[in-house]
């Protein structure tokens, strides 16, 4: 099951250069939370620093309080303890790419010490399942590369990676953004059918794409959280003009 | 409304400087393809001739008598080889790991590389003579180990640059999805960097392996030569390189067939080397990897 996050007061730096001030939020559980804004508004860094990959940049740097359920993940736990909560899909798609399909989406699992083939078997199964890649793949699991199938397939491969380690968060950092629209789609009626379970939180530039999937929007610029409310508010009544100017198309 | 592209050039002109510039690439190709090619041919028409069962089977004759054959070259070679291999292998790729993964831009790092540009450069007698006073002369005798480590140790620059090389080619996102995924950063840069670069990194390790097998001045001061069977490695041992050293270098003409059978076989042997470790690394390939 899916848990809340809690960000209060999060600024982030690269190098000296601040990309995010004092953002606060209460990303709901089992919900998809859609992050929209312009290009370098700061939305991906915020979705990095929710699972502390922002700081294996060697010059990231952060500060403020991030809770993930119970959890203070800047306090209470290691980075490599928190990312097997907090599962992440990257913008492009990105299987090991000398790995079998199978081994792909057993590599977070099988490279953290679990044996058991009989459940890895299933794990395996159930998470391309779940991923709506089961079908595609099956005949080939070990035969074919990840990197050997095409883009959107690729991506549902990643999706079922992060799948199989039983995140309680996903974060979907513009997961469409590199795909054809018949692969969207896909990746669209997954998200839908995802967030039963897992709380997910995806950036995207495709506000039509927020509009679909997510209850709730929140809209960057300028590294600063102008507006966050329930989506169908976000695109119908903005509360700011800000928002209103980039939902209509004026600027970004 | 039609826009066209300026067309300065007709069309055959244009075809002209088109085979024109392919002939020269092949010609390049050939040129560069008949030297290996002829020494190849010069090594199967001269060596051929002399290769029988004793060469492979008995140790050399005492001067003056016939025949004989480089069995104890053939497995000194071997044995040097592997103390070489399983010497110079995992130092220069964990030296190559840390400079691509860890290092990178660090000071200490950058005077890594420096060495170990400046250790490929460094004439191999001179690495003979370093290892015969660090390893010979302290034990007071030759010895197929210090042949070993010579070689060894003339290994490492090479899959050290290689390695990093390789690595720093591996996409970051590659990196990010081990992170994501809750991997250790050791596990991350063991188990899927360096298996995504694999491939180049064999590559590497075969390019050092192959220099290494047919160098004989670093082993004259170490591995020194035997002409009788020796698999001990605190004693001298015989090595093809050398057993064709002092072959090619004798007034006998029967020993010159000899150095040149050993001159082939020892190519064959490198080239079957490397073949093999093609073959079994590249078994594991998948459909459409990368």
């Amino acid at each position: 099951m899916g848990v809340g996050i809690t960000v209060k007061d999060l600024d982030a730096w690269y190098g000296t250069h601040q990309t995010l001030f004092k953002i606060s939020l209460d990303i709901p559980a089992n919900q998809a939370t859609a992050l929209i804004g312009p290009s370098g508004c700061g939305k991906s860094t915020f979705v990095r620093c929710l699972n502390r990959m922002h700081e294996t940049n060697a010059s990231g740097r952060v500060d403020g309080t991030v809770r993930i359920g119970a959890m203070d993940i800047y306090k209470d736990a290691a980075p490599v303890e928190i990312r097997r909560r907090v599962g992440m899909v990257f913008q492009r798609p990105n299987p090991f790419p000398t790995m079998s399909i199978y081994e792909n989406v057993a590599s977070g699992l099988k490279l953290n010490g679990f044996r058991n083939r009989r459940v890895l078997d299933e794990i395996v199964e159930r998470s391309l399942k779940h991923a709506a890649l089961w079908e595609e793949v099956k005949d080939d699991l070990r035969r074919k590369s990840g990197a050997s199938l095409s883009g959107g397939q690729q991506q549902r491969l990643c999706i079922a990676r992060a799948l199989a380690v039983d995140p309680e968060v996903l974060l979907m950092d513009e997961p469409a953004s590199a795909l054809d629209p018949v692969s969207t789609a896909k990746i669209e009626d997954l998200i839908f059918e995802l967030k039963s379970q897992y709380t997910i939180v995806i950036v995207t530039h495709n506000m039509q794409q927020a509009a679909r999937v997510a209850e709730r929007t929140g809209f960057f610029l300028s590294g600063k959280l102008v507006e966050f409310d329930v989506t169908h508010k976000i695109f119908t009544n903005p509360g700011d003009k800000r928002t209103e100017d980039y939902i209509t198309g004026r600027f970004g | 409304m039609e826009q066209q592209l300026p067309r300065s050039n007709n069309s055959t002109t244009r075809n002209l400087v088109d085979h024109v510039a392919t002939g020269l690439a092949v010609l390049s190709t050939i040129l560069v393809v008949t030297p290996l090619v002829a020494i190849f041919a010069y090594l199967l028409f001269k060596g051929a001739s002399s290769l029988n069962l004793a060469f492979f089977t008995q140790v050399p004759k005492p001067v003056g008598e016939v025949g004989g054959g480089m069995a104890n070259a053939i497995l000194g070679s071997g044995i040097i080889l592997a103390i070489a291999s399983l010497m110079g292998v995992p130092v220069g790729i964990a030296a190559g790991i840390y400079l691509a993964e860890f290092g990178r831009n660090t000071r200490f790092a950058n005077v890594v590389r420096f060495t170990a540009d400046v250790l490929n450069g460094v004439p191999s007698i001179v690495m003979g003579i370093a290892v015969y006073s660090l390893i010979v002369l302290p034990q007071k005798h030759f010895s197929a180990f210090s042949g070993g480590v010579a070689l060894g140790i003339m290994m490492i620059p090479t899959i050290t640059r290689t390695t990093e090389e390789m690595l720093v080619m591996v996409p970051n996102s590659v990196r990010e999805a081990a992170l994501g995924l809750g991997l250790p950063n050791w596990r991350s840069v063991l188990s899927i960097t360096l298996r995504t670069a694999s491939p180049g990194v064999i590559t590497g390790c075969m390019l050092a392996f192959a220099r290494v097998a047919g160098e004989t001045a670093p082993l004259l001061f170490t591995a020194f030569g035997n002409s009788f069977w020796s698999t001990n490695l605190n004693q001298p041992i015989a090595a093809l390189p050398l057993q064709i050293y002092i072959y090619a270098i004798s007034p006998y003409d029967d020993w010159h067939r000899l150095a040149w059978a050993g001159a082939l076989v020892l190519i064959l042997l490198i080239v079957v080397s490397v073949a093999l470790v093609r073959y079994v690394a590249s078994r594991g390939t998948l459909k459409g990897a990368a």
